[in-house]
């Protein structure tokens, strides 16, 4: 594999994003900076609609930025001159509602990205592909469809499409969302494990507190609309973790420093959304 | 995975339904006999209150029986003409329903992924798209040297505009992450025509085939009856089921009425049936649902 957390570090420094739909501007990123380490799984916790997706859309090259500079390893990915960033197979994203092409079995969608980019035969893709799936605990449904698979395994296939890419960085737009605690707690596990072997850097939306400390280096609290870091939480429980972190005393710990933050943060969110409404 | 199995039940429930159909329809249809008796002198009475004639019972005494309609029929299945008929029909519908497909998907492509010739094209379809099919018929009588293409171009309006709906809404529906995920994982932009576009548009593809074959034999016994669907050169079976129906009436043969319009019927399902099979071997993703 990769040697370990070489690549990937990305650094967002004073991004501000303005959506003007019908000339009413709204700030959806306020002066955000956050530095995000090489290898590092890094947690942007925030209220629903807070602006956390608009900066992974702007890191993964879907949307501009309106200021500021993203950098990857010290290139510019987007900048004020040029505001919107190229997509590319460095960032992959993983999508809140999962996108595999329903059309395509587990197999060819695993197999996408290296036969878009041909550097390897037919052969080499297949083979790479059974073998990661193989390792995700994915043997035997390789030709099913994803609609024949559960919910939690097709998160995982698409984690493994991504990771497929070789990637500097995995972008995961809050990607357990839709799955039941249970089948969550499965995937987190799933997730260090394939992180161990890949150590890819990891930025990671979510808004359940809970799951950030438990999967995260560093925890980005972030303010509701526009949103920026309120607060940046180290997390020093070693990796690798397992289940039983969640138990323990520092992980409380962490937990009750950082929760009211997020409270306050939430609570705000639902103030301007009554206003709004 | 539990894929759906032949279900004897409900092809029980069809079968039942159809021939408790038939039962009905040949009771009704015998009602001259059986309504002349005595307990049915104040069904008889009622009918006359309501302004319909006593000796039968209305529509449905009117229509000749199943078993009559059964008659007629072997009487014209060993007439080579009736099975022109339906050839000459199947032809028409294949060739207008092909036409339609192959202009009608690339042309909904064509405006579903390009804004320039969204603009352009879309107005003009969209006025043209309102005129009934049937409309065309004279038009189409005088554009085309023969009686044939004009009937085939008549089919094909029916369909093309189906079909040409159905693409556009499909492609424009599809889901933008699928675009974002395949262009990260760095998809040119014909891989995303190719392996995006055209695959997530498929299953409209299916739809508006479906509808549109539909159409398509709606269309074309109308404009067998209208133009007498070249009756004129190929004898009577020249004409095709259209026509068959047609010439029926005019010689008073209600029985093959009927004939001719079961024999559209089961035409139409047969194509379908051909269609729904076809759609399922191109979207085996669908079939799981």
């Amino acid at each position: 594999m990769p040697q370990a957390a070489a690549r990937g570090a990305i650094r967002i420094d004073d991004v501000v994003k303005i959506y003007d739909p019908d000339g009413a501007a709204v700030m959806a990123v306020d002066h955000c900076s956050l530095d995000i380490e090489a290898g590092e799984i890094c947690m942007i916790v925030g209220p629903s609609g807070c602006g956390k997706t608009t900066l992974l859309n702007a890191i993964a090259g879907f949307h501009e930025i309106t200021s500021g500079t993203i950098t990857l390893d010290g290139e510019i990915l987007c900048d004020t001159a040029h505001p919107k960033a190229e997509p590319g197979s460095d960032r992959i994203v993983v999508f809140q509602n999962g996108a595999l092409f329903p059309w395509k079995t587990n197999l060819e969608n695993v197999a996408f990205g290296p036969t878009m980019q041909g550097e390897l035969t037919r052969a080499e893709v297949v083979e790479k592909a059974m073998g990661m799936m193989a390792d995700a605990g994915l043997a035997g449904v390789e030709h099913n469809f994803p609609g024949e698979i559960s919910s939690g395994m097709r998160r995982r296939v698409e984690i493994v499409r991504a990771l497929m890419n070789d990637p500097k960085v995995l972008l995961l737009d809050e990607p357990y969302r839709a799955l039941d605690s249970l089948t969550k707690s499965v995937m987190h596990e799933a997730l260090l494990e394939i992180y161990y072997k890949n150590k890819v850097t990891i930025f990671f939306i979510t808004h359940d507190l809970e799951e950030a400390i438990f999967l995260g280096h560093k925890v980005a609290i972030m303010t509701t609309r526009p949103c920026k870091p309120k607060k940046i939480l180290i997390v020093d429980i070693p990796h690798p973790r397992d289940y039983s972190a969640l138990t323990s005393k520092r992980f409380r710990e962490l937990m009750e420093e950082t929760n009211e933050a997020v409270h306050e943060e939430a609570l705000k969110a639902f103030e301007a959304g009554e206003k709004e409404g | 995975m539990a894929r759906r199995k032949f279900d004897t039940r409900s092809i029980t429930r069809g079968v039942i339904s159809i021939v408790v159909f038939v039962i009905l329809w040949e009771i009704g249809s015998r009602s001259k006999q059986w309504l002349g008796a005595d307990i049915f002198t104040p069904v008889r009475d009622a009918l006359g209150a309501m302004g319909f004639k006593k000796n039968y019972l209305p529509w449905i005494g009117a229509v000749p029986a199943p078993t009559e309609v059964l008659q007629a029929w072997a009487g014209v299945i060993t007439d080579p003409s009736y099975w022109l008929s339906w050839y000459k029909s199947s032809l028409r519908v294949l060739a207008g329903f092909t036409a339609a497909m192959l202009i009608g998907i690339p042309f909904g492509l064509l405006l579903a992924v390009n804004r320039t010739a969204f603009g352009i094209g879309f107005p003009v379809f969209e006025v043209l798209r309102p005129i009934p099919p049937l409309a065309w018929v004279p038009a189409s009588i005088i554009f085309w040297p023969t009686q044939e293409l004009s009937i085939a171009f008549v089919t094909f309006i029916g369909a093309f505009y189906t079909i040409v709906i159905n693409v556009v809404g499909g492609a424009k529906s599809i889901d933008v992450r699928y675009f974002q995920a395949a262009q990260s994982m760095g998809s040119s932009k014909w891989d995303i025509f190719r392996r995006i576009i055209l695959p997530g548009t498929l299953p409209s593809i299916v739809v508006g085939a479906a509808v549109g074959m539909g159409i398509t034999w709606e269309v074309v016994v109308a404009a067998e009856m209208i133009s007498g669907g070249g009756s004129q050169t190929g004898g009577t079976g020249g004409g095709g089921l259209g026509f068959f129906i047609w010439n029926s009436y005019v010689g008073g043969s209600y029985q093959q009425i009927v004939v001719g319009m079961i024999s559209i019927g089961i035409a139409g399902f047969i194509s379908s049936e051909l269609l729904r099979t076809l759609g399922k071997y191109v979207t085996p993703w669908l079939r799981l649902r």
